[in-house]
C-alpha cells in the first residue's frame, strides 16, 4: 500500500494545499519567522479500507488558532485524532505519512505515545469529566509525569483553573464531584485538565458544539487567551466560531484540504467555488 | 350470508354432532371442546364484520387482558410462596434460633447459629476468593479483548459455566478436592461456592466496564495516561456501582446454593470454627430437616428459609438501589 502512495503523490489534484500555500497572499500578522509548530506530509488514513484522508499537506503555526471547517464526515475530526494518535486506540484505523512537531515524526511506531500526549493536548466534544474531585481532575494529568507537594500542587491546580475562567466558580468546592458541574463548567474543567499537564499543542474537537452561547462564548474567549502559550487546532462546525476565535482555517472535504489560508482570507476573498459556497451556506 | 357465516354453520352442525356423539360415550371433555371450538368459530365470523378499527380495539384488550392475567398468576404464585414461608417461618424465629446450635433429633428448642455462622463465613471466603477473580478476567474481556481470539472463547465458556447446574461444580469439588484431601471440609464448600461465583463476576463486570463510555477512556488516554492507569483510575472508578451490584448478585446467588455443599462442606449438626472439618451450614440444614419427620427439624427449616430468603432480598434490593443512582460521567 505504501507503494501505491507514493506513487500517487506527485500527481496530487491541483485543489491541493501545498500548491495553494504559495499564492496566499499573507499579512504583516503572520510570523513568518517562527517556524510552524506542526508540519503534516502527506497524510493519509484509513478506517479499515475506506480511505478517510487523501493525502493531506499543512502547516499548523505556533501560538496561533488552526480552525478545521467542512460538512460533516470531511475528515476534519479524524484529522485532529491523528495529531496525537488517539485513533490507535482502536484497530483496523491506520495513518500513513508525517507529522512533524518540532522536527520529529511522531506518526513513527516508536514514539511513545503516552509522552505523544502528554505533549499534544485534547478536549472533546462531549465534556468527559472523571468520576473525581474538581481538584482531582485537574491534578491527574499532573500526577502522572510530575511529583509536587501539596501546596506545589494546590498552586498548579489553580493556576489551571485560573486559566480556564473556571477558579471563580469552583474554588470553594473543589471537593465535589466533577460531574456535579453544569455543561459549559464540566467543559471547560476538561479544559483546565489538558493545559494543566502543560503541553505544546491543544487539539480542540468541537469544544463548544453541546454547550449554550454564553458558554460557548467563554470557551471562545479563553481561545484567544490561551492563543498566546499554545499551538491551537480547533474543529469547528459553526462558521462564525472559526471566523471569530482562528487565525488561520483550512476547508476540508472528502477527505482533502480544499483551501488552507488566513481566516480573514477565507472568509472574505475564498479562491476555491467550493469553499466560498460552504461558508456562503450554499452546500454542505 | 358471507362466506364465513356458511363455513360457520357448516362447522357448527358438525362440531354439535360430534359433541353429541361425545356425550353419547359420556366423553364429558369431548362435548366441551366441541363447545369452544363452535364459541370459536362463530367469534371468527363476527371478527369478520368488525370495522377494522373495532378490530384494533378488540385484539389490544384480549392482550393486555392475557398481560394482566399473566402477571396476575405470576404474582399470585409468588405471595402464595412467600405467605406461606412467612407464616411457617416466623413462628420458628426467636431470640434461640439465633444464639443455639441445631438440636438433636426428637428434643425441644435448639436454633441455628451453628449453620448461620457456616453459612456466613463459606460465602464470604468465596466472595474474597472469587469476585477478584471475575474482576480480573471481566476487565481482561472488556479492556483488553478487543480483536482477540481468546476472548470471545472465555467468554463463551463463561456463559456456559453461568449456567451449569451447581451439582456439577460441587461434583467437580468433591472430586477435585475432597477425595484428594480424603474428607469433606468448609474450606471445599468454600471454593465450590467461589466457582459459582467467578462466572457470575465476570459477566456483570464486563457488562458494566462495557458501559463506560469510550469519550470518557479517550479523554484519559489523551493525558498521557498508561492503559492500566486509565482503567483503575477512570474506568474502575465510573463502573464502580454496576461491578459492587455483580459482587452483591454473586452473593445473593449462593447463599441459597445447596447441591455444590452438599458433596463438599455436608452439613454437621455442632458448632464449629474449624474450616477443615465438615461445615455446617443453612442450606443443607433446611435440606435435611424439611426431609425429616421431627417438627422441632421441620420448624427450624421454615425458619432458615424464611431467614435465607430475607437475606437475598435484601442483598437484590440494596444491588437495585446502587445500580438506579449509576451515573457513567454525565
Amino acid at each position: 500500500m505504501t507503494a501505491l502512495d507514493m506513487a500517487e503523490s506527485p500527481q496530487k489534484p491541483p485543489t491541493h494545499a501545498a500548491n495553494l500555500a504559495p499564492k496566499i497572499e499573507r499579512g504583516p500578522v503572520v510570523k513568518t519567522a517562527l517556524p510552524p509548530k506542526v508540519v503534516i506530509r502527506d497524510l493519509k488514513f484509513y478506517y479499515k479500507d475506506f480511505l478517510a484522508i487523501k493525502g493531506v499537506n499543512l502547516e499548523l503555526h505556533d501560538k496561533a488558532v488552526t480552525a478545521f471547517i467542512g460538512p460533516s464526515g470531511c475528515g476534519k475530526s479524524t484529522l485532529l485524532r491523528i495529531l496525537n494518535r488517539i485513533y490507535e486506540l482502536y484497530p483496523n484505523q491506520r495513518a500513513t505519512g508525517e507529522v512533524i512537531v518540532d522536527g520529529q515524526n511522531i506518526l513513527d511506531p516508536r514514539v511513545d505515545l503516552n509522552l505523544l500526549r502528554a505533549r499534544i493536548g485534547m478536549v472533546f466534544q462531549k465534556p468527559t469529566p472523571f468520576p473525581m474531585s474538581i481538584y482531582d481532575n485537574v491534578a491527574f494529568g499532573i500526577r502522572l509525569y510530575e511529583r509536587l507537594s501539596a501546596s506545589g500542587m494546590d498552586e498548579r491546580v489553580e493556576s489551571a483553573l485560573r486559566r480556564a475562567a473556571l477558579w471563580d466558580e469552583v474554588k470553594d468546592k473543589l471537593r465535589q464531584s466533577g460531574m456535579s458541574l453544569s455543561g459549559g463548567q464540566q467543559q471547560r474543567l476538561c479544559i483546565a485538565r489538558a493545559v494543566a499537564v502543560k503541553p505544546e499543542v491543544l487539539l480542540l474537537d468541537e469544544p463548544a458544539s453541546a454547550l449554550d452561547p454564553i458558554s460557548t462564548q467563554r470557551i471562545e474567549e479563553l481561545i484567544a487567551e490561551l492563543k498566546s502559550d499554545y499551538c491551537i487546532a480547533i474543529v469547528t462546525h459553526n462558521m462564525q466560531q472559526a471566523a471569530r476565535s482562528s487565525d488561520y482555517t483550512a476547508f476540508m472535504y472528502l477527505g482533502e484540504v480544499i483551501e488552507f489560508a488566513e481566516t480573514e482570507a477565507i472568509f472574505t476573498h475564498p479562491q476555491k467555488r467550493q469553499t466560498e459556497d460552504y461558508i456562503t451556506g450554499r452546500f454542505g | 350470508m358471507g362466506g364465513r357465516t356458511t363455513i360457520a354453520l357448516f362447522l357448527t352442525i358438525l362440531l354439535g354432532a360430534l359433541g353429541l356423539l361425545a356425550l353419547w360415550f359420556e366423553a364429558v371433555g369431548g362435548a366441551v371442546l366441541a363447545g369452544f371450538l363452535i364459541l370459536g368459530v362463530w367469534t371468527w365470523v363476527l371478527w369478520g364484520r368488525l370495522a377494522p378499527y373495532t378490530q384494533r380495539r378488540a385484539t389490544n384488550t384480549a392482550v393486555l387482558a392475557l398481560s394482566y392475567g399473566a402477571t396476575g398468576l405470576g404474582i399470585f404464585c409468588l405471595v402464595l410462596i412467600l405467605g406461606t414461608l412467612i407464616w411457617n417461618g416466623l413462628g420458628a424465629v426467636s431470640i434461640d434460633f439465633f444464639t443455639e446450635s441445631t438440636p438433636a433429633s426428637g428434643s425441644q428448642g435448639g436454633g441455628m447459629l451453628n449453620a448461620i455462622y457456616g453459612s456466613a463465613v463459606m460465602t464470604i471466603v468465596a466472595t474474597l476468593v472469587g469476585s477478584p477473580v471475575g474482576i480480573l478476567a471481566g476487565t481482561f474481556l472488556a479492556e483488553y479483548g478487543r480483536g482477540n481470539l481468546i476472548a470471545p472463547v472465555i467468554r463463551f465458556i463463561n456463559d456456559i459455566l453461568l449456567s451449569a447446574p451447581s451439582i456439577i461444580i460441587g461434583l467437580f469439588v468433591y472430586e477435585a478436592m475432597v477425595l484428594r484431601m480424603g474428607h469433606f471440609s468448609g474450606w471445599a464448600g468454600s471454593v465450590a461456592l467461589a466457582i459459582l461465583v467467578v462466572p457470575v463476576v465476570v459477566r456483570t463486570t464486563e457488562d458494566m466496564l462495557n458501559l463506560v463510555p469510550g469519550s470518557l477512556r479517550e479523554a484519559a488516554f489523551a493525558l498521557g495516561t498508561p492503559k492500566w492507569r486509565v482503567i483503575v483510575t477512570v474506568t474502575y472508578r465510573a463502573a464502580m456501582q454496576g461491578m459492587l451490584t455483580g459482587v452483591m448478585l454473586a452473593v445473593a446467588r449462593i447463599s441459597g446454593e445447596t447441591a455444590p455443599l452438599l458433596f463438599t462442606a455436608v452439613n454437621n449438626q455442632f458448632w464449629t470454627t474449624n474450616m477443615n472439618d465438615w461445615m455446617p451450614n443453612l442450606p443443607v440444614a433446611i435440606f435435611q430437616f424439611a426431609l425429616s419427620p421431627d417438627a422441632n427439624w421441620q420448624r427450624l427449616a421454615w425458619g432458615g428459609a424464611l431467614l435465607i430468603t430475607v437475606t437475598i432480598l435484601a442483598l437484590n434490593i440494596v444491588a437495585r438501589v446502587l445500580t438506579s443512582g449509576r451515573s457513567f460521567g454525565r
